[in-house]
């Protein structure tokens, strides 16, 4: 499968994704800059965390209105995938891929820490390798993490299976102290309806490496190369 | 325009921070009295911030040279080799006076200058490290204070990209008026590609390039060569405002301006702005340059001459770049949306000319501005200091419970965690960081390579303020001792002195005596001084900060698969103490939390010993021998074993006696140089024991760990006291304040 990382004016988790990708997934991948509608020659385009655009407006909102942001629509509705990590969650939502905002945290600070994740929707093609309430460790790093909708819109997502990660605590509890940031219903995750466009605020590229921590972001692309089935064991390709 | 200047007179320049003796010899050095726009550079020039005129005769002390240095002092920053084609390239330095005078711009572009600073000579930033002094944390202005210094490092660092992996946080009264903010940023650069401030071959064209100039920051620089009194707030706006995505933008545009090979020097306008970019790169290379002042992009209508060269708007650099290769600049830069604006030339008349509109408005010497007064002032030791070292600390009586001591200095604030600080910052971007903050030193790996590299910071400002020059040389020690903790060969350090008045003799002389100290300490240790700063004048109404020299270190592990960090690992594993036994209490945390007492002696320092002891740990976590690896710093061994007890993912408990000549609160508080907790797995102990006989250091097995509860035995003395209330206390101990 062929990755391309976005690259806005302030994006810094770039580097980390493609590294994770080349490195230690060895899969091919390229960087996209952002004024760049032609994305024919890739299969997953990942947008990365950072600052792009200072977030000096809104987190995302200047990126959301992008070029690349702009194409990404036509991408997904001929087979593409769409990965949007931290700011990249945030430019999903503000371009209109993803519903939900993501807002100032509830504690008004940065947070940058390790959380749990529990695994709602193991139909999607970033999870398809996991198993229903699997709980994975990725760490956060954000200000504006805080997700957030209307009730109604809250109501379409559960109804369609769209909330995919949720805070919870180590044995995969959803509770209030484990929410990091204040989050709807202890949402980290979002996909689109049809699984293609998945948003969340942890960093799985950080998860990637043993000496990094651990390796259960390397789940989220394992899942979409299909190299992962169910109990974790890994396919030949 | 000149009508509207004001006339240049002696209280002029008085005004400008300078002296009369000085003015005197800007006038000899021009031959006439000088302009409006010229005494503005030589005001900022000449300030005890660019200048270094009252420390520069004592910094010719400090040891600048080794075999794996590329860069010693007097560029952006220093640089050491770390093999297979890698440099590191690292400085440290204070933001103290703006910080005070506003705390979140004041922090946030102390973090913005220092990683220029970095990226100006080439390298990429991969970590920072703040080293940060306050009062007490229980005053609500001290509160505001750390909480607008953090917020400020939290989002200058965090929108720019640059892992804080490090530094620390300790409180004293005596940095209620004064609160001392010192950044320290490492980079990484190709050994071969190390870019330097140099305004070489004449005609070549000097670019402007960055954010717009506004009337931001002008005399920042003078305002941090003077005291602070009750009118200090109202020097608000010379500090200057940051903006740290036009910070990444610069480094990505200048990164890849570099790689393209148009460049031939640069560096960063920091402290007096383009006035010392346009006189120091010229004088370094021994030529002139000559500039359209015009030309700079402004974003504010109608500033001078004077306020364009003085001011000190952030995220700008100037860029001498190759003749013919004007465009492929522009170009770069055009793409990250930035201004890159071709100024002036590099020129050989070995003169600073400055034109608005062709006119001419300044034409100096650059040697005249960039070499300024040196003074040499008298030093003579305080009066008071006979009598605080006098004082017997075992006079004071000793602590009813052993245990309760120990949870009270947990939860000192200078010993407590900083979690409620770090968990504001960014420790991962890179996913280079093997090991995150909260250990004596924090480790980033080199990818592509089996390297990491070990930094830390340290500074003991009670230490120092009892014994000066063996204080500061304890400072180099330990600061050495953490990245050896983690089996790191130290390459070099950067220090950040902050010290009071150099107008006060006693003030000089606690800092000619640190200098010394840390001259001796890095001799004996092999590791040079690649450049630093100095900050004097932390003071507010007479009261001078503690004598503060702190030391940033950079170290290299052959080997990042080899690591130790400071926590118990499981329960079972014999605990070694190494290094001498001599311990004090003078100035020592215990005192301090204890007794509210900053006096005393400090233990003595054997460098030779120091030098072994850290060679053996080394050599140990290198073997691969050790679990754990722990300094023990503030408040002694006790403490050293606490922390190790209550850091890791899970708390573990240990049982441990500890030599005793003295008293129990002597052994178990005492603090002194050379000592290090370790652990090592039971079957590793035959060969731990091997190593350690050839080394020639004293230790000693000192216990076990496991348990719920810290256990130590000192002479007749038992400390005993449960895990999870030193946890308790030392999670707590600051966070507490901040909530």
């Amino acid at each position: 499968m062929r990755f391309g990382v976005v690259v806005f004016p302030g994006t810094w988790s770039d580097c980390d994704f493609h590294y994770v990708i080349s490195e230690v997934l060895h899969e091919p991948v390229k960087y996209v800059w952002h004024r760049d509608r032609n994305l024919a020659d890739v299969d997953c385009v990942v947008l990365p965390g950072g600052f792009s655009y200072g977030d000096y407006l809104r987190a995302g909102a200047v990126a959301g209105k992008s070029p690349v942001v702009d194409a990404l629509g036509e991408f997904v509705a001929r087979g593409g995938f769409v990965l949007g990590s931290c700011n990249g969650f945030q430019i999903l939502c503000e371009g209109g891929l993803l519903p939900g905002v993501l807002m100032r945290n509830e504690c008004l600070q940065y947070r940058c820490q390790s959380t749990h994740l529990v695994v709602d929707n193991v139909d999607t093609p970033f999870t398809r390798g996991l198993r229903p309430g699997q709980v994975l460790t990725m760490p956060i790093s954000h200000g504006e993490g805080k997700y957030f909708t209307d009730p109604e819109t809250l109501r379409t997502l559960k109804a369609r299976r769209q909330i995919v990660f949720r805070y919870a605590t180590a044995d995969g509890q959803v509770v209030r102290a484990a929410n990091p940031n204040g989050s709807l219903e202890n949402i980290a995750g979002v996909a689109s309806e049809d699984g293609h466009v998945l948003g969340l605020m942890p960093h799985p590229e950080r998860a990637s490496e043993t000496v990094m921590g651990g390796t259960d972001g390397l789940l989220l692309f394992q899942s979409l190369l299909g190299t992962l089935v169910e109990d974790g064991t890994f396919l030949k390709r | 325009m000149a009508g509207a200047e004001p006339k240049v007179t002696l209280d002029l320049a008085r005004g400008l921070g300078l002296t009369a003796e000085e003015y005197d010899r800007i006038i000899q050095r021009l031959g006439r009295e000088p302009s409006y726009t010229e005494l503005g550079l030589f005001s900022a020039l000449w300030s005890e911030h660019c200048a270094y005129k009252h420390s520069r005769v004592f910094l010719k002390r400090l040891p600048t040279s080794a075999p794996h240095l590329l860069q010693g002092p007097g560029e952006n920053a220093g640089i050491v080799d770390i093999g297979d084609g890698w440099a590191v390239v690292f400085k440290i330095e204070s933001h103290n006076h703006p910080s005070f005078i506003e705390p979140f711009q004041g922090a946030a572009t102390g973090v913005g200058g220092i990683l220029r600073d970095i990226f100006t000579m080439g390298a990429r930033p991969i970590a920072i490290l703040d080293s940060l002094r306050f009062g007490d944390p229980a005053d609500p202005k001290t509160r505001r204070l750390i909480d607008g210094v953090v917020s400020g490092i939290s989002w200058y660092g965090n929108c720019f990209g640059c892992p804080t992996v490090g530094g620390e946080i300790a409180f004293a009264p005596e940095y209620a008026g004064n609160p001392l903010v010192n950044v320290m940023c490492v980079g990484l650069v190709c050994a071969d590609r190390i870019f330097r401030a140099k305004a070489e071959g004449v005609g070549n064209p000097v670019f402007y390039v960055g954010n717009k100039t506004g009337r931001d920051g002008i005399h920042g620089a003078t305002m941090a060569s003077a005291t602070f009194d009750e009118g200090s707030e109202a020097k608000r706006p010379t500090v200057q405002v940051g903006d740290p995505f036009t910070e990444k933008l610069l480094l990505e545009a200048c990164l890849e301006v570099m790689q393209a090979g148009a460049v031939v020097g640069i560096q960063d306008m920091g402290a007096a702005g383009l006035a010392c970019c346009t006189s120091e790169m010229p004088a370094r290379s021994g030529t002139g340059m000559d500039v359209e002042i015009s030309r700079v992009p402004q974003r504010e209508t109608r500033m001078t001459p004077y306020e364009i060269l003085l001011s000190e708007s952030q995220e700008r650099m100037l860029l001498v770049a190759e003749r013919g290769r004007e465009d492929e600049v522009r170009r770069v830069f055009a793409k990250w949306e930035l201004d890159a604006v071709e100024i002036g030339r590099v020129t050989k008349d070995g003169a600073l000319t400055v034109r608005q509109h062709g006119e001419v408005v300044a034409a100096v010497p650059v040697d005249a501005l960039a070499d300024g007064p040196r003074y040499e002032k008298p030093t003579t030791p305080p009066a008071w200091l006979a009598e605080v070292q006098a004082f017997d600390p075992l006079s004071l009586p000793e602590p009813s419970d052993y245990g309760e001591a120990l949870v009270k200095l947990c939860a000192a604030p200078t010993v407590a965690s900083k979690e409620w600080a770090f968990r504001q910052y960014d420790q991962q971007v890179g996913t280079n960081t093997l090991v995150l903050p909260g250990s004596d030193a924090a480790v980033l790996r080199i990818k592509g390579t089996r390297r990491a590299i070990a930094v830390s910071t340290d500074g003991n400002g009670r230490h120092v303020f009892i014994d000066p020059r063996r204080g500061a040389a304890m400072a180099v020690c330990e600061a050495a001792r953490n990245v050896a903790c983690s089996g790191a060969r130290p390459l070099g350090i950067t220090d950040c002195m902050n010290f009071g008045s150099p107008e006060r003799p006693e003030i000089l002389w606690q800092f000619a005596e640190a200098i010394e100290g840390i001259a001796e300490a890095c001799r004996a240790l092999e590791v040079p001084v690649v450049g630093g700063n100095v900050s004097f004048y932390n003071e507010t109404l007479g009261q001078a900060v503690l004598p503060t020299p702190v030391i940033g270190v950079v170290g290299v592990v052959a080997d990042a698969g080899r690591l130790a960090t400071q926590s118990f690992k499981a329960a079972g594993q014999r605990i070694a103490l190494l290094g001498p036994e001599a311990v004090s209490l003078g100035g020592s945390e215990y005192l301090w939390a204890l007794h509210g007492r900053l006096a005393g002696r400090l233990a003595p320092l054997d460098l030779e010993m120091e030098r072994r002891v850290q060679a053996a740990v080394r050599a140990a976590v290198g073997a691969g021998l050790v679990t754990a690896a722990h300094d023990c710093a503030e408040g002694g061994v006790a403490v050293a074993l606490a922390e190790s007890a209550v850091t890791g993912t899970a708390p573990v408990g240990c049982e441990a006696s500890v030599p005793a000549a003295a008293r129990a609160d002597l052994a178990l508080f005492g603090e002194g140089p050379s000592r290090v907790v370790m652990t090592a797995e039971p079957a590793r102990v035959r060969e731990f024991e091997a190593l350690m006989a050839e080394s020639a250091i004293p230790w000693r097995w000192i216990g076990i760990t496991g348990g719920e509860r810290v256990v130590i035995r000192a002479a007749a003395a038992v400390l005993d006291v449960s895990v999870d209330r030193l946890a308790h206390a030392w999670r707590s101990g600051f966070e507490r304040h901040m909530a």
